[in-house]
């Protein structure tokens, strides 16, 4: 079924009985070309390229709970393309091409807006770190621009300029980014990998990976046995248990990075801006909520769910950044478990076992990634070999040195 | 309407207060809420999506419906729930999100609109044309959402943090809470006791019902009484528990001036982080709507709410009130209005079983199909038995059950579970460690069982604390089982509300179900519901229940969504008390602030502390001229910064020298007593930490300094290489940054000005030589060491004396034609002298890549240095440090990126970038350092530096990073 | 969340600086293969269960603790001073 706004009317007028299944429920097969194990946005993204770009539908995504039950639906839905390290650049750029054309490529409105996204800077060293990195997204092709502190209250005069510990030197903007309407884009994908022949099997917990000869056979499932020559796995949060179904060990330690959600408002904040002297981020949802962020709880965690001190952290760096927002009420807090690598940078590789590719370690980046991630995990599956733009998210970097540390924070996982 | 004679309200103290512009009166102990339904008020707010006419659902926190702004001076809080706002001499309040005005509404027209605007709607449409979703869809979608305006103004009011500790946390007054408290208290244990309401009671504040033969507010006042006395027992009120996190912490907000006019002492809210060793969730429950067709006009509200307003605020929320219920609770409403000669039109009783004793019209087995009035209800239609009739009736209220509120227990992902018998998920044992459920959070319904299992909780914590304590008696209460039989959908025609906040209907949740949205978490996010202020708090369960039967499922299969911190919505201002300002992160001042100040310097933040960006003098109108002056000043007489910031570390020992070899990429263990030498630290992953200068004091005693920024990473990295890997060496360290103030001396006349303070004139005191010098008598340590390339030392003396030699070398140095310099100036000198700071060891730099690495020692072992060696971090390629020389005389900006005269400027052919920049008045140039590829082999050669985003575009020639006297001639004059 | 330091008794966790797993004690010899050093640096089981990992008492005495804990429901199992533990010197 085809979504557009005469639908919309038609279907309105006739009681809403004709909307039809999103995507439909089927039973796993005994057999699929290739699986991908994890139905979030990353899984289901891969999906879709691989039905899309390579022509392969007979493909099933296992998910253990329902679709885009991970990090998809957990975020502060940033999307962008701003980073500095040739390896990165180029990947996230790709990616936010693919962002700008996703309402029509899926026929479903992720509600993608550019609405800007501002990170400011607070000292002359910051400047220049700022100027560095823009001019790097600048060489790559998308768009950076220094704002003056006379341009940034014009835009945002509810920020605290004179008053604040550090006070705003000015910002970095990229234009071209944004936020999107998180679950929409599971949503979007699972709908047009399921109308491209995909098989989404939900509550279909992967239990095994069946490997002969150094050869992926299938995987051993909730729901029974599956085969398949090629299998991903596109589970962020869970990669280390998954991988060490195949016996692997992977760069990863897992952390949960909180988020926060007001309740709503009438529109007072336009841009995304970040902080540059403590981690906070916010935006405002089309819903009205204002939509913000942190740095990770900082100890390795499954739990889901934060603790205080984060929690405080955040909020009082918006009350220095901003401080009309005290009188704004938190609503909802949530907690997504991050892979965390030691260098801060995915993981998009084939492995020592043929047939048995890994897309993990997407620290707190992933959903502005899911894109560009599904579109080279694809590529990766149906071709053997990385895609261009992903080519240096190798598996063996951090023992060849061959790092991508955009934070120079280095091999300490929850410093990224 | 208020009623005579009832209530806990104090009729002695009249209030008036404004809402939307008209001026009410109410009396002290009124809500907002109470108050509007007293003068009757029924519209009080707009629903968020089809903009409907709402009154008041209940009487708490979880209101839906009447969001109101309240006006401050000069400020506002959007989205304040009326049933909670108490109200006080001139409270100020306006109805939200509806334009013109709350009676004429235009987005109203959405409610016609209704059949389009279903769940998701907005992911199948305003796709097309592409570019008009920004432009135009998103803004108008955007004005149309959100509920009350948060001004773009900053907050001036105030906000504090606490902590508390105690043995156990009573989270709840009620009957179960009040009864927990009085067991711990009596058994000698720290109590605290956090009730969210202005007052202690709980629904004990709602009754008539009786305890020991009293009437129950009675018991509660007696009960508060004895708590009271109690040295042990701290009672918080306006206190809602909002979390349940680790070990015993619970979050807590306190309304400390909400409820009265702004004070600029008082700060508006407090947030407690309170530490129990055991706690008991007696929260209570809410009582649920039923969903029947247009169950959402105002007048139509939840049985309990309207026995709240009754019992506590002396108010009947109607004058001919209807009664739709299907269990036995909602029935003693009814008893009451008509004990308190409220007429009361009719009782609909869903369960055709039920009893029919009141005195009015019953009518058993009965369903609501409509309700009519614009903006308040008029009249219901009724079907039962085969008929169809209409009531007139101006209040409706409803009673579909009770929900315990069992979120605290979930905040840490457990479930709870689903009890048949009273139709309603309660908390298993144990979900959060040491929180213990009772009375109607535990499912216990009944005064008696909630006082029962008040007194047993608390048994069961005082067990956990290891204390014993004889059990209080029971008191006498009501002790009425509970009879449900559940009413989640009510078959007919038109909308039933659901969610009430977020304008969710059961079609929306069976159309989610229809297009596939089957899972409770697919349901919540395709509809929204649950998602609104109330946090789904009256709505969860029926919309899971309508969800369920739309699947085939069991509510038990189908779940519930995860409840999450806070458990009733908290304002930044609170969780972020402290932040705003200056408060966000400590202020270090060095011991020549005030001095710097005096001599009009603007301080910049580095680290943390505040450091002089330069020293104006009169006629300069810039930092430049300032810099340059200063620069010359050094390089051709004296000048004196401070430096204390740098990291200081006492190290001493017998193996201080062999720690300093492990933690140091070169050899420390050779540096003659008496000697500084310049240090270079590797992180473990083989990449530069640090760098700085240690001294050796004596045989087995250093000082290390480190950069501003690192000092406290370093430290943290030796404490773990001390204990991780030698522990049993004889090394100890601390931290002596605080402890010693440390003043740079640079330039051809810095011997001279020394000689001036020292009592002692120096002798020969060579290059990186260190030793102990007296100042007036005060015992002081000299370094000859320079960050400047001149003739340069450090002197150092204890803090207490700091600012009073700054004082003195600065007047000595200004005699000499010398004076102080500023990080400007210290930055441009450092620049000169390729000398490198954080700019360059950003993180992602070796040893290598900054020329030095001969410095990583071939004869040891060190840390970083097995992995410094991985073909990555050593492969020729790399970025290398270089200096560079704009060929024409541009201003030049660090951030520019460098590429190849003639190649195409793309990502793919950048060759690196500028870390640092500066005008050189001693050379007349821009000079840059830079990692340029290959750059060592390219002095000579010259490269493109090409700045967008400050438009600049200029060639270079690569350098060795040394620009100035790269012998060191000067340094070592 | 709350931890208790063998010195300094039970304090709130934001006394603490958290740096990873265990593994970190593990320093391989200088000439070990590039794997030895992989396995101290970068790999990890990163078990969804009973882990055991380091954590400095920053604002208090300064002592790195081993904490043994479970990721998946944050309860402290056991705190050790890693200058304490059996054939942790060098």
């Amino acid at each position: 079924m085809r979504y557009s706004g005469w639908k919309v009317i038609t279907q309105g007028l006739l009681g809403n009985a004709g909307w039809t299944r999103a995507w439909r429920d089927p039973a796993p097969k005994a057999e699929y070309d290739a699986i991908v194990i994890g139905g979030g946005g990353h899984g289901l993204a891969t999906a879709y390229y691989l039905a899309k770009n390579h022509g392969l539908t007979n493909v099933a995504v296992l998910e253990k709970g329902y679709l885009g039950s991970g990090n998809i639906g957990r975020n502060t839905t940033i999307v962008r393309a701003n980073y500095f390290l040739p390896g990165n650049s180029e990947f996230y750029s790709h990616s936010l091409k693919l962002w700008e054309k996703l309402e029509g490529e899926l026929n479903y409105n992720v509600m993608h807006s550019q609405r800007g996204h501002i990170i400011l800077f607070h000292s002359d060293g910051q400047r220049d770190a700022a100027a560095r990195r823009g001019n790097a997204i600048v060489n790559q092709g998308d768009d950076a621009e220094l704002l003056s502190v006379a341009q940034l209250k014009e835009m945002m005069p509810y920020l605290d300029y004179e008053q604040s510990r550090f006070p705003i030197y000015g910002g970095l903007i990229q234009r071209r980014a944004g936020t999107a309407r998180h679950d929409a884009v599971a949503w979007g994908y699972a709908r047009a990998a399921d109308a491209l022949g995909v098989d989404l099997i939900q509550n279909c917990e992967v239990t095994g990976i069946d490997i002969e000869g150094g050869r992926v056979t299938g995987v051993q499932t909730t729901r029974g046995a599956i085969r398949a020559k090629k299998v991903g796995m596109v589970v962020a949060g869970r990669s280390s248990q998954v991988a060490a179904m195949a016996g692997m060990r992977l760069p990863i330690e897992s952390h949960v990075l909180q988020a926060f959600v007001t309740e709503g408002l009438k529109p007072v904040i336009d841009n995304v801006v970040s902080y540059g002297m403590g981690h906070f981020y916010i935006s405002q949802s089309d819903k009205g909520g204002l939509v913000f962020g942190g740095d990770i709880d900082m100890y390795a965690s499954y739990a889901a769910r934060g603790n205080l001190p984060m929690v405080e952290h955040v909020m009082e760096a918006g009350m220095t950044l901003m401080p009309m927002l005290a009188r704004a009420r938190v609503l909802r807090s949530w907690g997504g478990i991050m892979d965390m690598t030691p260098d801060g940078s995915p993981i998009i590789d084939k492995t020592h076992i043929d047939g048995f590719f890994v897309d993990a370690g997407w620290n707190y980046g992933g959903f502005k990634a899911a894109p560009a991630s599904g579109w080279c995990m694809a590529h990766l599956m149906a071709t053997g070999t990385s895609h261009e733009v992903a080519r240096r998210f190798r598996l063996d970097r951090f023992r060849t040195g061959h790092v991508l540390d955009e934070e120079g924070t280095g091999s300490q996982h929850n410093l990224h | 309407m208020r009623l005579p004679r009832k209530g806990l309200i104090d009729r002695t103290k009249p209030i008036s207060f404004r809402f939307d512009g008209a001026s009410y009166a109410g009396f002290q102990g009124d809500t907002l809420a109470s108050a509007l339904l007293a003068n009757d008020v029924r519209l009080v707010g707009r629903s968020f999506k089809y903009h409907r006419p709402r009154g008041l659902l209940t009487a708490g926190p979880e209101e839906p419906n009447a969001l109101v702004e309240v006006k401050d001076a000069g400020s506002q809080t959007p989205n304040t729930r009326a049933t909670v706002q108490e109200i006080y001499e001139g409270l100020e309040a306006n109805s939200q999100n509806r334009w013109p005005s709350l009676r004429w509404d235009l987005l109203s027209v959405n409610d016609l609109a209704a059949p389009f605007l279903g769940a998701g709607f907005y992911y199948k449409t305003f796709m097309w044309p592409r570019a008009f979703w920004e432009s135009l869809y998103e803004p108008l979608i955007r004005r149309a959402a959100g509920l009350g305006r948060l001004l773009p103004r900053h907050e001036s009011a105030t906000y504090e943090k606490a902590f508390a500790f105690c043995d156990l946390l009573v989270i709840g007054s009620g009957p179960a809470g009040l009864m927990a408290a009085l067991t711990a208290a009596r058994a000698g244990a720290d109590v605290i006791v956090a009730e969210q309401d202005s007052r202690m009671g709980g629904r004990l504040l709602s009754h008539d019902g009786q305890i020991n033969g009293t009437l129950a507010a009675d018991w509660v006042k007696a009960t508060y009484k004895e708590l009271r006395s109690l040295p042990n027992v701290r009672l918080m009120t306006r206190t809602t528990v909002i979390g349940a996190y680790d070990q015993g912490t619970y979050g807590a907000l306190e309304r400390v001036g909400l409820h009265l006019p702004a004070q600029p002492d008082l700060p508006r809210e407090c947030f407690w982080r309170i530490v129990a060793g055991q706690a008991i969730m007696a929260t209570g429950a809410l009582e649920r709507p039923i969903a029947f067709a247009d169950n959402d006009r105002p007048g139509i509200m939840l049985a309990s709410a309207a026995q709240t307003y009754l019992n506590r605020y002396g108010v009947t929320p109607g004058t001919r009130v209807t009664i739709y219920a299907n269990n036995d609770n909602a029935r003693t409403v009814a008893r009451q209005l008509i004990a308190d000669g409220v007429k009361v039109a009719a009782i609909l009783d869903s369960r055709p079983d039920a009893s029919s004793l009141e005195d009015c019209p019953v009518f058993l087995g009965a369903r609501i199909t409509g309700t009519r009035g614009r903006r308040a209800l008029s009249r219901i239609a009724v079907h039962q038995g085969g008929n169809d009739f209409q009531i007139e009736t101006d209040c409706l209220l409803m009673s579909g059950g009770w929900n315990p509120l069992v979120n605290l227990a979930c905040h840490q992902n457990a479930r709870p579970e689903w009890r048949e018998d009273i139709a309603a998920f309660v908390p298993r044992p144990g979900m959060v460690p040491g929180l213990h459920a009772a009375g109607s959070a535990n499912g216990a319904f009944s005064t008696l069982a909630c006082l029962s299992e008040g007194r047993a909780a608390a048994q069961a914590a005082l067990a956990a604390l290891g204390r014993t304590a004889p059990a209080p008696d029971l008191p006498e209460a009501e002790d009425d089982p509970f009879r449900v039989t559940p009413v989640w959908q009510v078959p007919g025609r038109g909308r039933a509300w659901l969610d009430f906040a977020n304008d969710v209907t059961v079609k929306d949740v069976k159309l989610a179900a229809q297009e596939g949205f089957t899972s409770v978490e697919h349901m919540k996010r395709y509809t929204t519901q649950g998602m609104a202020p109330d946090q789904g708090k009256n709505s969860n369960v029926a919309a899971l229940a309508v969800l369920a039967d739309a699947t085939g499922r069991g509510i038990a299969e189908t779940g519930t969504t995860t409840f999450r911190p806070p458990f009733t919505p908290v304002s930044i201002g609170a969780l972020g008390a402290g932040g705003q300002g200056l408060g966000f992160a400590p202020q270090r001042f060095l011991t020549s602030d005030q001095a710097s100040r005096d001599r009009g310097a603007p301080m910049v933040e580095a680290g943390l502390w505040y450091r002089p960006s330069y020293f104006p003098k009169p006629g300069e109108t810039t930092w430049r001229h300032a810099c340059d002056r200063e620069v010359l000043m050094v390089r051709s007489s004296v000048g004196v910064a401070d430096v204390s910031t740098l990291g200081k570390i006492d190290i001493q020992g017998r193996d201080a020298a062999r720690f300093l070899d492990f933690v140091y990429t070169n050899t420390f263990s050779t540096l003659p007593v008496g000697r500084v030498r310049y240090g270079l630290m590797l992180r473990e992953d083989g990449f530069v930490m640090d760098d700085g200068t240690t001294a050796r004091l004596g045989e087995d005693h250093y000082l290390m300094t480190t950069t501003t920024a690192a000092a406290g990473q370093v430290m943290r990295h030796l404490d773990f290489i001390h204990q991780a890997y030698c522990a049993d060496w004889q090394v100890r360290f601390i931290s002596v940054t605080e402890a010693w103030a440390q003043f740079a001396v640079a330039g051809p006349l810095s011997k001279m000005l020394l000689n001036s303070v020292l009592d002692t004139r120096l002798g020969d005191f060579p290059f990186m030589s260190c030793g102990d010098v007296q100042v007036e008598g005060v015992a002081a340590r000299l370094f000859r060491i320079s960050f400047s390339g001149e003739e340069g030392y450090e002197i150092a003396v204890p803090t207490a004396y700091g600012e009073a030699l700054f004082r003195d070398l600065l007047s000595r140095a200004e005699t000499l034609g010398g004076g102080a310099y500023g990080m400007e100036a210290l930055n441009v000198m450092r620049i000169e002298k390729g000398f490198i700071t954080h700019a360059e060891i950003h993180g992602r730099v070796t040893a290598f890549d900054i020329g030095m690495a001969k410095m990583v020692s071939a004869k040891k072992d060190c840390i970083g240095k097995a992995a410094s060696q991985r073909p990555g971090l050593t492969r020729p390629a790399r970025e290398q440090l270089v200096g560079l020389r704009p060929l024409t005389d541009t201003a030049i900006g660090a951030g520019a990126h460098l590429f190849n005269p003639g190649d195409r400027v793309h990502r793919e052919t950048d060759q690196g970038y500028v870390t640092s920049v500066c005008w050189s008045p001693t050379l007349g140039s821009w000079l840059a350092l830079a990692f340029l590829q290959n750059g060592r082999a390219r002095h000579g050669q010259r490269v493109r530096l090409v700045d967008h985003l400050r438009k600049t575009d200029v060639l270079c020639e690569v350098t060795d990073p040394v620009f100035l006297d790269p012998e060191g001639a000067k340094l070592r004059a | 969340m709350r931890l208790t330091c063998p010195l300094c008794g039970p304090r709130d966790r934001r006394e603490f600086y958290y740096s990873g797993s265990e593994d970190y004690l593990n320093r391989p010899a200088a000439d070990a293969p590039a794997e030895a050093w992989d396995d101290m640096l970068h790999l990890r089981v990163n078990p969804a269960g009973v882990t055991r990992d380091l954590w400095y008492h920053e604002t208090g005495c300064g002592s790195w603790l081993v904490v043994t804990r479970n990721t998946v429901t944050h309860e402290i199992l056991a705190t050790e001073r890693v200058a304490d533990r059996k054939g942790g010197a060098a």
